[in-house]
């Protein structure tokens, strides 16, 4: 485990060690990247500045809400859906291609049909995240023992009493695998929004700060947003391992 | 196994209607102001498939998708490959790709453009970084799961590394290979487009956000339509295959 630590530590540490030497042996040149110590130096003072806090406040809010709307949404869909056979049945080869299809060349029709506000961004980050949380839960749903089902009907439980005390419990280690998608994929809708048209938000001040090559805010702000991302990921992650071990040492 | 597949097809046709049927819907709701009807789509996109200028774009978005796709394949069966070949290193740098491949890359895409200027290659560069980690990913799990006695008689055999690798290793992956294959064709296209949406003068991308300043509900209706068409069939068909090749 230690020696695979140190490998990771290894190959990030290379890999910013190249970039370094690259920068200032100015075979990448100060226009396209400056060295990743002034990136971290200007991190460093955008945050001890408090610079941009409203647009990654924002942005965070806005993928909070797009987050929690798919996963409500989401699980209250896959506990209905997995009642019904034949609606389900007949929505599998949606969800087999939804991830194939590019949710992003909606957004001009978002725009277009609600205006520039962060309506169109909640809904791609909503669309994007609900579908992983639909398949994930029936995914659960599906391996919930007869047993159970059949303990909870004994005792006279009514279908939302079941739901709520019997197969969601069960089904916490993919419910967490959802809250993992859905994040990432709430972040990916809201913050690749910005990007590509927004007025405010982290994505916007990027690419704002692309257009003026303002490299001194784009590169902190990358990896703001790469710290951000990467970081709750891997919390979700660790999560997900402690719960599904304690699972399979009972 | 045919019964099955007569009510997938049933089930799929089913759907299609559905969306169709939900989309005239929202059309009779919204109306003229920011939809369109599921018929108006198409015909517009009949019409717009007769001018030079759309068949330009078509091909810029074509040649960038294909030309991002191989590069993508390429560089992630390599990556998978060398990876599932060395234990410590997979398992030092798989959950290292599943941590890239959930940030939303979109951000990295300045950085592209600023290494590659602002043109076909940046566009192939953003398209390809989406699919390499899939191809990647699901080349080293298929390359882990391996019979052991398939490598070791390779061994007995004597088989060079290189021999190894195409006589035995890659047929038996072959199957999870192309689930990589697929998830990575629509990930670069949905690579592409995007890179197209943010910075382009080309490109069904291009085409949609200069739609949006147009006001031109038709041309957006039209290029979604057409985009997601595409999209869907293509993943159809490969998820098809995929299964063959899974059961087969």
């Amino acid at each position: 485990m230690s020696r695979l630590r140190l490998y990771q530590l290894a190959v990030i540490a290379g890999f910013i060690l190249i970039l370094e030497a690259l920068c200032l042996a100015g075979v990448i040149d100060k226009i396209t990247m400056p060295p990743p110590h002034i990136i971290v130096r200007d991190f460093v003072s955008m945050v001890l500045a408090g610079r941009y806090f409203d647009d990654i406040g924002k942005s965070l809010s806005n993928v909070l809400v797009a987050f929690a709307s798919a996963y409500v949404l989401g699980i209250a869909t896959g506990c209905i859906l997995h009642g019904y056979k034949t609606a389900r049945d007949i929505l599998d080869p949606l969800f087999a291609t939804y991830y194939a299809i590019p949710i992003f060349a909606f957004y001009p029709l978002f725009i277009i049909m609600f205006g520039l506000g962060d309506g169109p961004q909640l809904l791609i980050g909503l669309l994007l995240a609900v579908v992983a949380v639909i398949v994930t839960t029936l995914n659960g749903l599906d391996r919930v023992p007869p047993v159970l089902m059949k303990t909870a009907r004994v005792s006279g439980l009514n279908p939302l009493q079941t739901a709520l005390r019997v197969t969601l419990p069960f089904c916490a280690p993919y419910l967490l695998t959802a809250a993992k998608l859905a994040l990432a994929y709430a972040f990916i809708g809201v913050i690749g929004s910005e990007f590509i048209m927004a007025r405010s938000g982290m994505g916007y001040e990027i690419s704002y700060a692309y257009t003026n090559f303002d490299n001194a805010t784009m590169y902190p702000l990358i990896l703001m947003i790469l710290i951000l991302s990467i970081a709750a990921n891997s919390l979700l992650s660790h999560w997900e391992r402690v719960l599904l071990a304690r699972r399979g040492q009972k | 196994m045919h019964e099955e597949e007569s009510a997938t097809l049933r089930n799929t046709a089913i759907l299609i209607a559905g969306i169709f049927l939900f989309w005239e819907l929202a059309y009779l709701v919204v109306g003229e102001v920011a939809l369109r009807s599921p018929w108006q789509t198409i015909q517009f996109l009949g019409k717009l498939m007769q001018t030079d200028i759309f068949w330009v774009h078509l091909s810029d978005s074509l040649k960038a998708f294909a030309a991002a796709l191989v590069i993508a394949v390429a560089l992630g069966l390599l990556i998978g490959f060398s990876l599932g070949l060395h234990r410590l290193s997979g398992d030092a740098i798989e959950p290292m790709l599943v941590s890239l491949y959930s940030i939303p890359k979109i951000t990295l895409y300045p950085i592209i453009l600023l290494a590659f200027g602002l043109g076909i290659s940046a566009k192939i560069a953003f398209g390809a970084i989406h699919g390499i980690i899939p191809v990647a990913l699901f080349t080293l799990s298929a390359v882990r799961t391996i019979k052991p006695i398939l490598i070791k008689t390779g061994r007995v055999l004597k088989l060079s590394p290189t021999a190894t690798v195409r006589e035995i290793l890659f047929p038996a992956a072959v199957p999870e290979i192309f689930t990589g294959i697929r998830v990575g064709f629509s990930l670069t296209l949905i690579g592409t487009v995007l890179g197209e949406m943010f910075a382009a003068q080309h490109g069904l991308g291009y085409l949609l956000m200069n739609a949006i300043s147009l006001y031109n509900v038709d041309l957006i209706m039209a290029v979604t339509f057409l985009l997601v068409v595409f999209a869907a069939s293509v993943n159809t068909l490969l998820l098809a295959i995929d299964r063959r090749l899974h059961h087969g």
